[in-house]
């Protein structure tokens, strides 16, 4: 394997600066990609749906679904079908507006985030130059038609729940920002598709701390297990769609699993070299990456507990965000002094990653056990 | 110039939200009026009774042997355990002894279902902890077991109604020693996996380690007992205190917590299931041949008089006062419920903690609705 010159790289990127023409002119290409991705985005849900019913059933020692069709496969269509079937109730003391207008607002940015996630070499809606800029500013715009579910439904469950997914986002975006910061540092551009044609050796290797911020931060952002605090079943019934039925619990629904399916696109995009890979087309592989950062969701969701409201804000403050600047201060460094070489980066880059995690992990316990004084 | 300090004051009010009558984490149908500030619980104020059917009364109109199967709609996950207490109090008020054999089963069945309680106890526990099911159902695993070895001698896996005045209805079936021999062998090697998977979990100790913490005072005040009161380290089984049956001649510790936090319930319900396989092992090994049943007419008919006759069943100290007027049926049963006087403390447990710790504790404490309610 060839060591990357980094700084080489570097330079080769800022003279692609400048995207290319359309492909087949910009309203064909945009329709295209339009049609295509919905219905990536509509065939992953169903996918990952169906992967984490089974793999949790594994995990959980029974079957899981396997009466719809070989080994259950038709499931996700079945619900389907059921839940659009199902009679759409609005509590009487709703907001009307709002509350049909949530699962709207709530679904669309899941979809625009994959405007900009490559599927292969330069296949994307929009190559933008801020891509990544572009996906943490939509990404968190989901949050208001989730805190709008909340309020429109004047349930105080779901109050309590969209209230507890603003903190949790607000707080997480920080860690998240600053992880992807190490890796726009590496590639010295925004843009999603350079961030993989940078990547010839996948970043979580070069950034494995970063990796785990991103990942844990993005599995709080997107309300994954242990951080499923807004819609805790044992808590709050079913959180902010604790209202919400037929058509329009379809789409939170959907909304939830698309943003998992983003958040490991976006993982494999940033981390794990995106569509790059041996042997298979692109796509391919950028499929089979989702679909194994999207396990590790499901692998954590059965293992773990829940934390509480106040143990998630000071894991996001006083844990996350540390090590963040630490590891984005470290990269720098490294860029400026080691972008010859790679092997160093990553050897010491590991090295700090696990000091870091340990005596940090030390002393957040000392301060109280994740309990903030408040 | 001066510079101008305002004080900047959110003006917060508390609010009144119902949890249960149907929730997912009550358990059944218990409800609790709270006053919450934000997500801090201010106040609690339990509301009982929506199981109610009277279950004492109903045991007027019908003979002492006719009532056994109502015994086990009172805490119907352990209707062993209420069998063999209300056989007991009847064989005190009619001086009725039981046979060595029926004795000895009495226990091993007892036994079984403590671990069984105590299975479902934890498991729905971490439950309302946010581990999505995975404990639970690694618990029912093993729980199925018991209920299978239940279903060989009483043909029931929920209400059994196996325990008769002066005995047992009747011996083992030869295919049950065999499969309790292959239990007792499995068993401990799974409480050693559930150790291995939960009693360090980082966490499960950041949930409920310090939370809901009982004192031992107020645990005696409120006349706490079972599970509930040795975690706050007062050493109370009835098994040992006022030894019933054939309690004595076995040897066996009694588990006690330390601080009586929701992490000691968890972790004492843990120690007594191994042991509950102690005693078995014991009872197994000195099982005498016999008969199963003392010679007792079919419709008994104690002497004018009262007995109180209490065990300690999975749950704490669970007792039948009965009164007899010559006749045929209880002239006044009263239950003495575990469930329910241990649910007095939980007010005082929960008042200022968060609302996932309310559903935390209130899961530690293991309750069943059937009992509460009668």
């Amino acid at each position: 394997m060839a060591l990357v010159d980094l700084m080489e790289v570097n330079t080769r990127l800022y003279q692609q600066a400048v995207p290319p023409d359309w492909p087949g002119g910009f309203w064909w290409h945009w329709l295209f990609f339009a049609v295509v991705l919905i219905i990536f985005i509509l065939i992953m849900v169903m996918a990952v749906i169906y992967i984490e019913r089974r793999a949790m059933g594994r995990m959980q020692s029974r079957l899981g679904p396997n009466r719809t069709g070989p080994f259950g496969i038709l499931q996700p269509v079945a619900d389907a079908i059921k839940v659009l079937l199902k009679e759409n109730i609005v509590p009487v003391n709703a907001d009307k507006v709002v509350h049909w207008l949530a699962p709207v607002i709530a679904f669309v940015p899941a979809l625009m985030i994959f405007a900009v996630v490559p599927f292969q070499n330069g296949a994307l809606l929009a190559d933008l130059n801020i891509g990544i800029l572009y996906v943490v500013a939509i990404s968190s715009v989901s949050t208001i038609g989730v805190f709008m579910a909340g309020w429109g439904s004047s349930n105080k469950y779901s109050l309590l729940g969209a209230m507890r997914n603003v903190a949790a986002v607000v707080s997480y975006e920080i860690p998240l920002v600053l992880a992807i910061v190490g890796i726009v540092l590496l590639t010295g551009s925004l843009s999603m598709n350079q961030i993989v044609l940078a990547q010839d050796i996948p970043f979580v290797l070069l950034q494995p701390l970063g990796f785990l911020l991103f990942f844990t931060a993005g599995c709080a952002e997107i309300n994954r297990s242990p951080f499923d605090l807004m819609e805790a079943d044992s808590e709050l019934t079913a959180g902010f769609h604790t209202e919400y039925s037929g058509m329009k619990f379809a789409m939170f629904y959907l909304v939830e699993y698309a943003e998992a399916v983003a958040i490991a696109a976006i993982i494999t995009t940033l981390f794990l070299s995106g569509w790059r890979g041996p042997a298979l087309p692109p796509w391919l592989w950028f499929i089979i990456k989702v679909i194994i950062v999207f396990f590790l969701m499901v692998w954590t969701r059965t293992t773990l507990p829940r934390v509480r409201i106040d143990q998630l804000m000071s894991l996001a403050w006083k844990f996350l965000l540390p090590l963040a600047v630490i590891n984005l201060v470290i990269t720098a460094i490294e860029v400026l002094f080691l972008s010859a070489l790679p092997w160093l980066i990553i050897i010491v880059n590991f090295a700090v990653a696990a000091v870091l995690v340990v005596m940090w992990s030390k002393l957040f316990f000392k301060l109280g056990w994740g309990r903030l004084e408040v | 110039m001066a510079i101008e300090t305002r004080e900047f004051t959110l003006k917060t009010e508390p609010f009144m939200l119902n949890f249960g009558p149907v929730h997912p984490s009550t358990h059944g149908v218990y409800r609790m009026r709270t006053t919450l500030d934000g997500e801090v619980v201010l106040d609690i104020e339990p509301v009982f009774g929506y199981l109610h059917r009277g279950i004492e009364k109903l045991a007027e109109q019908r003979t002492f042997t006719g009532f056994i199967p109502l015994t086990d709609r009172l805490d119907y996950i352990s209707s062993m355990s209420n069998n063999m207490a209300y056989c007991m109090a009847v064989e005190k008020l009619a001086g009725i002894t039981v046979p060595e054999r029926a004795e000895h089963i009495r226990v091993i069945l007892a036994e079984l279902q403590r671990i069984a309680n105590h299975l479902i106890a934890n498991g729905s526990f971490l439950n309302d902890c946010g581990a999505y099911f995975t404990p639970f159902l690694y618990m029912f695993r093993e729980r199925e077991k018991i209920l299978d070895l239940f279903e060989m001698v009483s043909g029931q896996r929920l209400t059994y109604n196996f325990m008769r005045i002066g005995g047992v209805s009747q011996d083992f079936p030869e295919e049950f020693m065999p499969a309790l021999r292959i239990f007792l062998n499995q068993m401990p090697r799974f409480i050693d996996e559930y150790d291995r998977l939960l009693k360090e979990n980082e966490i499960l100790l950041a949930r409920s380690r310090g939370v809901g913490i009982l004192t031992q005072k107020a645990a005696v005040n409120c006349s706490i007992s079972g599970p509930v009161l040795r975690s706050t380290g007062y050493q109370w089984d009835l098994r040992r205190a006022d030894p019933y049956s054939i309690y004595d001649r076995f040897e066996f510790d009694i588990p006690v917590g330390i601080q009586g936090d929701c992490y000691d319930r968890f972790r004492v319900r843990m120690e007594e299931m191994r042991q509950s396989l102690r005693i078995i092992e014991q009872a197994v090994k000195d099982l005498p041949q016999g008969a199963v049943r003392a010679e007792v007419p079919h419709l008994v008919r104690p002497p004018v008089g009262e007995a109180y006759s209490h065990i300690e069943s999975p749950k704490g100290e669970l007792g039948f006062y009965l009164v007899s007027d010559g006749s045929i049926a209880p002239y006044r049963c009263h239950v003495r419920p575990t469930s329910l006087i241990n649910l007095t403390a939980l007010r005082e447990m929960v008042r200022g903690w968060k609302v996932a710790d309310l559903i935390l504790i209130f899961g530690s404490i293991d309750i069943c609705l059937g009992e509460v309610d009668r």
